[in-house]
């Protein structure tokens, strides 16, 4: 009967079951679709969960936030896993350390690059200024670029889709950016990477091998940190700098 | 795994705590994860639980990030009117960074890997 039917979708779009439900099947088809592509970048989990939801929300009309109430739950577990990160970062301490000077030196190069690369050809062509102010910060991981975006003046929800897509591109192309360079050494790769590309490219690089995805973690917690600390100075600053 | 779990939230807490309390812009669980490193170091490594916990945890880090991204849909109508700057910024910053830490990080390891080599008699 119809009537039952839409009583049990009314029951359904107000509980968290189906948001949950939905998010875990939709990455179940993406793996699903990663692994049968012989884990090819391009077949990014994420990409995929990402199109297959968001497909889904505009066709059946639903609010995000409806969905996001079901959802919050894999969300919330971003926190753990960050913690969790210090224990592949413990396994590589030994290398980690023996190259402290140079990845010291290569996050701030890397970190500034992404930075202001970002904002500066978005200024090129014209995006607004909160959507440069959202830009600047999408290398580094979502709550950090969140904040940062905030204290910029840029529009924080709109800073975790920039730095999703961010996080998507690094880990779908970055194996051919650092190939046409011949870089080889999975300590390099994996930094770049976690650099770039934080969580998502972390994730890729754990995929690849274990010391690709501990040097991934260092750099993406690196450079949350120091992009915390300079942005927010260096941003203004900037602005300055090109106003007149 | 539910007391590994436990172990995680708890460094979690602690670390949005400090986070909190000396308002510091750095998120909580970047510190939690900087105070386990440091309890790890002490204590000569993970148990197995922890292990095994955070290496399924971390197995699926990619699923974490699906909520957040299906964000997207909210923003239909400035990606409308910004998609050329944004998507430019976006994929050609990405491969910058890639490229600029990579190259980096590569000529100064390189460096140091070839000093002992080119020394005399060895």
């Amino acid at each position: 009967m119809t009537p039952n039917l839409e009583e049990i979708w009314v029951y359904l779009s107000t509980t968290p079951l189906l948001g949950l439900t939905l998010t875990l099947l939709a990455y179940q088809a993406a793996f699903w679709l990663y692994k049968r592509a012989g884990f090819h970048p391009i077949a990014n989990p994420v990409l995929i969960s990402v199109a297959i939801l968001a497909t889904l929300l505009l066709v059946t009309g639903t609010p995000y936030q409806t969905y996001f109430d079901g959802a919050q739950f894999v969300h919330f577990l971003l926190g753990p896993a960050t913690v969790a990160l210090a224990i592949p970062l413990h396994a590589q301490w030994p290398r980690l350390k023996a190259m402290a000077g140079p990845l010291l030196l290569a996050l701030v190069a890397g970190s500034l690059t992404a930075a202001l690369s970002a904002w500066g050809i978005g200024a090129l062509l014209g995006a607004s200024r909160e959507s440069l102010m959202s830009l600047a910060p999408k290398s580094v991981t979502t709550p950090i670029a969140m904040g940062v975006a905030e204290r910029l003046g840029g529009l924080p929800s709109l800073t975790a889709v920039l730095v999703i897509s961010a996080g998507i591109i690094g880990a779908v192309a970055g194996r051919t950016v650092l190939n046409r360079l011949r870089i080889d050494d999975h300590a390099v790769r994996g930094f770049s990477i976690g650099l770039a590309s934080h969580g998502i490219g972390t994730a890729r690089a754990f995929q690849v091998s274990e010391q690709a995805g501990a040097f991934a973690a260092l750099a993406m917690g690196l450079n949350g940190l120091l992009t915390a600390l300079s942005l927010p100075w260096i941003m203004p600053w900037v602005e300055r700098l090109f106003a007149g | 795994m539910i007391a590994a779990l436990t172990l995680l939230l708890v460094f979690q807490l602690v670390g949005e705590v400090i986070a909190r309390g000396l308002a510091l812009p750095v998120p909580g669980p970047v510190i939690g994860m900087a105070l386990l490193f440091l309890a790890l170091m002490l204590r000569g490594g993970p148990g197995e639980d922890l292990r095994q916990t955070a290496g399924s945890l971390l197995q699926h880090l990619s699923l974490l990030f699906v909520p957040a991204g299906t964000g997207i849909v909210l923003y239909g109508d400035r990606i409308a009117a910004e998609w050329l700057p944004l998507l430019v910024a976006l994929f050609l910053s990405t491969f910058l960074a890639i490229a600029v830490t990579a190259l980096a990080l590569a000529a100064l390891t390189r460096r140091r890997r070839n000093t002992p080599t080119e020394e005399p008699g060895r």
